[in-house]
């Protein structure tokens, strides 16, 4: 063990060798969110309603829906990271924590499943007449 | 023994003062955690209903617009602007910078005028000027 930095101490280290990766991953997915999110954000107030058909036309084009499918990507697996933290510093009953964090992991993957479909859904099948 | 109120007392569990530093840290939880939550079930549930068809994305719309759905929103983009100015502090803590107790201070206290700020400056906007 070097006296380097925390992080510098974990990374590669470890009986799984991936101390740090989980940390690391937490900041990679925050620079997605960073980028993203903004994006979605001025998206959003330049449409200029946002009734069905000028949100889903919006959506179709594939400069809006592969940035968006990148989103729930970077945001799901953000909050997941983020949410298993939170978890892990309160709930300290090994049973109750790995119910917590199976019920964490179901509704992230459901969620985001449903939030890929629905988008590759509006994509791929145009706009509707 | 009869305790002495007087004195000075190190923080522990229960006896702590806020400070800016310790309200952002939470505070970035907590809105961490309502937008993976609340946030998250709005998201999908917007691009479900539109993929689903005009009446299930006209029945969101209507939540959408309605003063209570219109109180949700509000308040996730003040979690989101909040958490975004506190994450981005947290980027600077994570490289070693910014400790020096003013400093500390002063960016935490910024963390939530930004948040407010933002989040007024969005809504002014899509309220009052795009109408």
């Amino acid at each position: 063990m070097g006296t380097g930095t925390g992080l510098g101490r974990v990374r590669g280290l470890g009986s799984a060798k991936h101390g740090g990766a989980h940390w690391v991953l937490h900041r990679m997915t925050a620079v997605g969110n960073l980028l993203l999110l903004p994006w979605l954000l001025i998206s959003l107030v330049r449409l200029p309603t946002y009734d069905y058909t000028t949100v889903t036309t919006w959506l179709a084009q594939p400069m809006a829906a592969v940035p968006m499918m990148l989103l729930v990507i970077s945001v799901f697996w953000h909050f997941r990271i983020g949410l298993q933290v939170v978890i892990e510093d309160y709930v300290h009953e090994e049973g109750t924590k790995f119910a917590s964090l199976t019920a964490l992991t179901f509704y992230t993957l459901g969620t985001g499943a449903f939030a890929l479909f629905a988008i590759a859904k509006i994509a791929l099948t145009g706009t509707p007449n | 023994m009869a305790q002495n109120r007087a004195r000075p007392l190190s923080p522990h569990l229960t006896i702590w003062k806020w400070g800016a530093n310790m309200a952002a840290s939470i505070i970035h939880r907590v809105t961490g955690t309502g937008m993976a939550t609340v946030g998250v079930l709005v998201l999908t549930w917007w691009l479900v209903a539109a993929a689903t068809g005009q009446e299930s994305y006209d029945y969101f719309l209507g939540w959408a617009k309605h003063p209570l759905g219109q109180l949700v929103l509000i308040g996730l983009s003040w979690a989101f602007f909040q958490h975004l100015g506190s994450g981005l502090r947290h980027f600077v803590l994570d490289v070693g910078a910014g400790y020096e107790l003013n400093t500390n201070r002063f960016w935490a206290r910024a963390t939530f005028v930004f948040g407010v700020v933002m989040t007024a400056a969005l809504w002014g906007y899509l309220l009052f000027v795009k109408g």
